[in-house]
């Protein structure tokens, strides 16, 4: 009761000058509130938005950053798989086509040696049938060789008349069987 | 205390009527300094953070960094950690918005010519702590729902007997500690800190200007009240994260699935 008066008559502050500290005054109390409420609308609205934003932007621009490093990493690593396998692959086709070509040279020689080998039996063969022909034909050749020059000379030996002997042919052909025999005498023609 | 009790008694240590200072009119409906200094505070706040943002920089400027780096402190340190990355954006404007407000106005406690912190005046923090309270209690009851959320006050699993009286005192926590224990700590931390600077400062210009070994004891008494400042600036930085600390806790324990 005493202290309610003593600040009454407090004079120039009056109740709020010595008042107890823990008793709001009720227009710092509302300002307290107004300006509050004044500052969230304007954080709200205004200021948290626009920090997201950056938030946001930034964030963006920094896994875009390494989005695109990861993005061109794998491509590299892309172009060094495709080379490999491409290399691989050449490899692979290099050792094919020598493969091809060794077995295509050893196909080839065969084919050749066989050929050959074709080649001169078949020559063999022609040259013996050639020489056998041309023997023939010499044996023929000869034959009547033989015939006329006998003939020629046994007619100027005893005569003209014998030419036209129409046994000349058995003479001669008699005679001719006679040396292949082997058994002609020689000095009888010597003698003749 | 001889040496007090021998100097002239004319001091007078400052005291409640110190933060009595009313600009306009008179009463209790009168525009106080305090008042005065909580709408300069908004408008700076307004005007620095619409100003720092504007560019929306992703190369920040100085100050765009520090509004960032504050923006960054709420947003990372305090509501992602303690309300969890699923719903803490609601809660970001009102958490950011409080920790600026109550920071500007703390320091406004050691930056001339203002001299005076705004949440001395418990109308102030009163205001604040009924904000939160309400908040807090509202984001509780849509989550759980009206029934719900007072039930979730009490653990789950707990022993038959003791679900009635954990109830009690988690309603008495609730209701009553957690907004009162709000506001009374900042308060008192910018009423108690402010009073013991200008004791300091008072006292020691008293005994400098007493003469004889009280020039010695009045030069000491300025050191401290030079070291009380730099004191007094952590403590307000402190109380603006701290208040902020607590009402993201207060948010996250009512919007959380157990409590």
């Amino acid at each position: 009761m005493q202290a309610v008066t003593v600040t009454a008559e407090g004079g120039e502050g009056g109740f709020w000058a010595t008042a107890a500290p823990i008793i709001p005054h009720p227009l710092e109390f509302f300002f307290g509130l107004a300006c509050f409420a004044i500052l969230y609308f304007v954080v709200a609205k205004k200021v948290v938005p626009r920090l997201e934003q950056i938030y946001a932007e930034r964030t963006a621009a920094i896994e875009g950053g390494m989005n695109k490093a990861e993005e061109a990493q794998a491509q590299a690593q892309a172009a060094l798989e495709q080379y490999q396998a491409q290399l691989v692959e050449a490899r692979a086709e290099a050792s094919r086509i020598r493969e091809d070509a060794k077995a295509q040279g050893a196909q080839i020689i065969a084919e050749m040696r066989e050929h050959a080998a074709a080649e001169a039996a078949r020559i063999t063969e022609t040259a013996h049938k050639q020489i056998e022909a041309e023997r023939q034909q010499a044996v023929v050749a000869l034959r009547n060789d033989v015939g006329r020059i006998s003939t020629d000379l046994a007619g100027r030996i005893v005569g003209e008349s014998l030419r036209e002997e129409t046994r000349q042919k058995d003479i001669v052909e008699r005679f001719l069987a006679e040396l292949e025999s082997g058994d002609v005498v020689r000095e009888k023609v010597g003698e003749r | 205390m001889s040496i007090v009790a021998a100097a002239p008694t004319d001091y007078t240590a400052p005291g409640v009527e110190e933060f009595w200072q009313p600009l306009i009119g008179d009463g209790a409906w009168a525009i106080t300094r305090p008042i005065f200094l909580m709408l300069l505070s908004t408008g700076l706040i307004i005007w620095w953070l619409t100003a720092t943002t504007k560019k929306r920089a992703l190369v920040p400027s100085r100050g765009q960094m520090g509004t960032e780096a504050v923006y960054g402190l709420v947003r990372n340190g305090v509501a992602k950690d303690l309300i969890g990355s699923h719903e803490f954006m609601k809660f970001v404007p009102l958490l950011f918005s409080m920790f600026v407000l109550i920071l500007v106005n703390n320091l406004f406690g050691v930056i001339p010519p203002m001299s005076y912190p705004t949440m001395s005046r418990i109308g102030f923090p009163i205001a604040l702590a009924l904000i939160v309270w309400i908040v807090f209690h509202v984001v509780g009851m849509k989550k759980h729902g009206f029934v719900g959320y007072w039930k979730s006050l009490v653990p789950a699993g707990l022993p038959k007997g003791m679900i009635v009286p954990i109830f009690i005192l988690e309603l008495i926590t609730d209701l009553f500690t957690r907004p009162v224990t709000l506001a009374l700590r900042l308060f008192g931390n910018m009423f108690a800190g402010h009073i013991l600077m200008a004791l300091f400062i008072s006292g020691g210009w008293y005994m400098l200007t007493s003469g004889g070994v009280l020039i010695v004891a009045g030069g000491v008494t300025w050191v401290f009240a030079f070291v009380m400042t730099l004191f007094e600036l952590l403590v307000e930085f402190l109380q603006a994260y701290v208040f902020t600390l607590l009402a993201a806790l207060y948010i996250a324990g009512a919007v959380a699935d157990e409590h």
